[in-house]
């Protein structure tokens, strides 16, 4: 009999981008995370997704419920999306409780907490400039309201399948999670894109494409690769197929905080001081 | 007189609740609330406008690729280069767009309305996340739920290669960079065109082999729901996927009389009479309306706005391009329908209903699959994908295409290089919207009044409803519910 680990999937202020790309991990399939131990002996079970889940209304929120009472300190919480706060976080509800509250009542009460996402990581889209809705991270509103359980951010808009997985098994293992200054696994975002890029042989020779489509390194186009910190040259996306820079595009700086002001134009470049400067995490 | 409100609503892109009113076991009333609101129009403001493709792609991560392609011909018009696109960066976008269509109509058959008519927990296990679940109705033979619960898991791996297909020149999935104003960002290769192939014969086969028979089964098994949920009987297209010679799939109206009628974007306006807006913007179109928030006003209940075509209320979505295809007599679509409307013996008046948008989601899955080996064959390696955008000093455009879910429009004004103004009208701001200016209530609103309510502790009807037009709520970018006093109601009452 396997130990399971019972998880609530909770969607705030987001686009269910992360949880597509769940849906989209390859090294373990969707099924084999849902059904299968994913580190031996321990397995997840997953018994809040609102993307996912056969039931609705009253009957989910009692999930939720119980949970939180039944397996105080034991569930893991994976949130998605920011927490609107803005008049007491009225901009985002679900049940009968805002995003906030619920977030919050959550965090208390769980074994780890996963902010998936720049929006849950660092406030991200909806927490851009004017930030409307008063947006936060998932770590500032624990910190603003005195819950103190651990949070790993894994940032990206969305964050690769294998990182959200990894980070999971890491630590269903009990092995350290080593996380840097800003909350990420170093395992995943420890390098900088441009260090390994399939381009960067262009940059160090000086060869700039100069229009989208053409050969060299999309510095000059606008590719944020060298202020940003992540692993996908190496791991490539959907299943290795491809990725952002592979298919002609500049990188847009997704998994850094304060994305997309930060990292925006996107197809402009910008000097490591406009970057530098606009960088302000909590 | 009884209410149900189920809230959450579950299987569906965001955040939403719906609340109906029985009178004698039947709807009397409805009312789809979305309860999240991000403002993205107000995040626009001030941006460079080639950001709008990636930036609103952000609203919905189930179809981002459709705010990328509608935004790319908005920027494509405002920067006056809509007609100098090359045919790779036109075909590229198409396959993207195509693989995303695939991707969405899949997953929703499968994984977000299958489980309200295949006992998943019979065959899987009663285990999270598939219990608990609403139970009784589940109708089909022991082997064809099976079948079908058998199809969802692999469905999981199908729809997951959609994806890896549109990664092949979008780079990655959700979120793809690979379209943008001017064109695409990748010159094609053998290689690339190959790889492509590949992924999309390998989904051909489950459409062909799972999807239509699947559907198929369903519509037998619950015959009866080609008669629930009509909703409001006039479809509107803005027509889909821009080729060299027009629209693949047609734009237009169908009445309520069944009769076609040309589309003239000019015609669109948003009425906000029962949404949190300023009525002074009431009525306007998207290119001269501005987003005024009024959370306090009297009689609305939601932030989307509802948008009308000449002050009427359409339906958007796999079912309304059937309508409007099925009349401009648009050879795939009719080719793939036709058949199986015999099979069913079904006339086209018969399919408006549940059932209905879920069959032509399937054609249109068929027709897609055959469409995108003929693009990805027009593909020219080594040649341009990309025309130069220059961002103007002034302009405006506006860009209108189709989503897995329904017709989507952007529209774009800029000043001084930025961004002045951004409207998106999304297909869900069509079927969630609420009742407009004269009191006429949304196309899913319209869909639930008057159905019957079996069994009020398992009300399948509705979610059966309200699922088929495949919402999704963050799409809705306006919705909210500010009604923070009146949150407590996901009870059956």
């Amino acid at each position: 009999m396997s130990e399971e680990y019972p998880v609530v999937w909770f969607q705030g202020a987001g686009c269910t981008g992360c949880s597509v790309s769940l849906l989209n991990s390859a090294s373990l399939k969707f099924k084999d995370i849902l059904l299968d131990e994913i580190v031996p002996g321990k397995k997840l079970n997953l018994r809040f997704h609102p993307t996912v889940m056969a039931g609705q209304g009253e009957m989910i929120i009692n999930v939720l419920r119980d949970t939180e009472k039944e397996k105080k300190g034991e569930y893991i919480l994976i949130v998605e999306g920011a927490v609107p706060t803005l008049n007491n976080g009225i901009f985002g509800a679900v049940g009968e409780k805002t995003i906030l509250e619920r977030v919050l009542e959550l965090g208390k009460n769980a074994l780890l907490t996963v902010a998936v996402g720049n929006c849950a990581a660092y406030g991200g889209i909806p927490a851009a400039k004017p930030n409307p809705t008063g947006c936060k991270s998932v770590k500032r509103v624990f910190a603003e309201n005195g819950v103190d359980t651990l949070t790993v951010n894994l940032p990206g808009c969305p964050p690769h399948p294998d990182w959200m997985v990894g980070t999971l098994s890491v630590a269903l293992r009990g092995l350290p999670l080593d996380l840097d200054e800003i909350g990420r696994p170093r395992l995943f975002y420890g390098k900088t894109i441009h260090e390994n890029c399939e381009r960067r042989a262009y940059f160090d020779k000086g060869k700039f494409a100069q229009k989208f489509g053409e050969e060299g390194c999309l510095y000059e186009l606008g590719c944020k690769g060298p202020y940003t910190s992540a692993d996908c040259p190496l791991r490539e996306w959907n299943n290795g197929v491809n990725w952002v820079i592979g298919a002609g595009s500049p990188c847009l700086g997704c998994v850094e905080p304060e994305f997309p002001d930060s990292t925006s134009p996107f197809y402009r470049k910008l000097s490591w001081e406009e970057m530098k400067n606009e960088k302000n995490c909590d | 007189m009884k209410k149900i409100v189920i809230d959450p609503i579950t299987r569906i892109e965001g955040h939403m609740a719906v609340e109906t009113l029985l009178e004698g076991g039947k709807v009397r009333e409805a009312k789809s609330s979305g309860t999240l609101f991000r403002g993205f129009e107000i995040i626009l403001k001030n941006r460079d406008p080639r950001d709008a493709a990636r930036i609103t792609q952000r609203i919905c991560g189930v179809c981002p690729a459709i705010h990328a392609y509608t935004s790319a011909l908005c920027l494509d018009d405002a920067f006056s280069i809509k007609d100098k696109i090359p045919h790779n960066g036109r075909t590229i976008r198409n396959l993207i767009l195509g693989s995303n269509f695939l991707q969405s109509h899949i997953l929703h058959f499968y994984h977000l309305a299958i489980p309200d008519y295949v006992d998943l927990g019979k065959v899987v296990g009663k285990v999270s996340p598939f219990i608990p679940a609403y139970e009784g109705d589940f109708r089909l033979s022991e082997e064809a739920n099976a079948n079908l619960a058998t199809h969802y898991l692999q469905a999981l791996d199908i729809r997951r290669i959609c994806q890896e297909m549109l990664a092949v020149f979008g780079g990655k999935m959700p979120h793809n960079v690979g379209i943008i104003a001017g064109g695409a960002t990748l010159t094609p290769d053998i290689d690339r065109i190959n790889h492509f192939k590949g992924k999309l014969k390998e989904i051909q086969a489950f459409v062909e082999n799972a999807v239509l028979p699947d559907v198929l089964t369903l519509a037998r098994a619950y015959r009866d729901y080609f008669e629930v949920g009509r909703g409001c009987g006039s479809f509107l297209s803005y027509g889909g996927f821009v080729l060299e010679e027009g629209r693949f799939l047609q734009a237009g109206i169908v009445n309520s009389d069944m009769q076609f009628e040309e589309l003239d974007p000019e015609n669109i306006a948003e009425q906000v009479k029962h949404s949190w807006y300023a009525d002074s913007e009431s009525g306007k179109n998207p290119s001269r309306e501005e987003t005024i928030p009024a959370p306090e006003k009297e009689g609305s209940y939601s932030f989307i706005k509802s948008p009308r075509y000449k002050g009427k209320v359409y339906e958007v979505g796999p079912l309304a391009r059937l309508m409007v295809n099925y009349f401009t007599k648009q050879e795939e679509i009719n080719r793939v329908a036709e058949p199986l409307l015999k099979e069913l013996s079904l006339q086209i008046e018969d399919v408006p209903s549940v059932m209905g948008r879920h069959l032509a989601r399937a054609i249109e899955c068929k027709v897609l699959v055959e469409a995108m080996s003929d693009w990805v064959e027009e593909l020219i390696p080594g040649e341009a994908v990309y025309t130069e955008a220059e961002i103007p000093e002034e302009g405006e455009g506006y860009g209108l295409a189709e989503a897995p879910r329904g017709s989507c429009g952007h529209w774009i004004k800029i000043s001084d290089r930025k961004i002045a103004r951004y409207q998106v009208i999304t297909p869900t701001a069509w079927n969630a919207s609420p009742k407009d200016d004269r009191g006429i209530p949304g196309p899913i609103e319209q869909a639930l009044i008057g159905t019957e309510i079996k069994d009020e502790e398992n009300p399948f009807e509705v979610v059966r409803i309200v699922r088929a037009f495949d919402p999704c709520l963050a799409c809705a970018v306006h919705l909210v519910d500010m009604r923070g006093k009146d949150l407590g109601k996901y009870r059956i009452a």
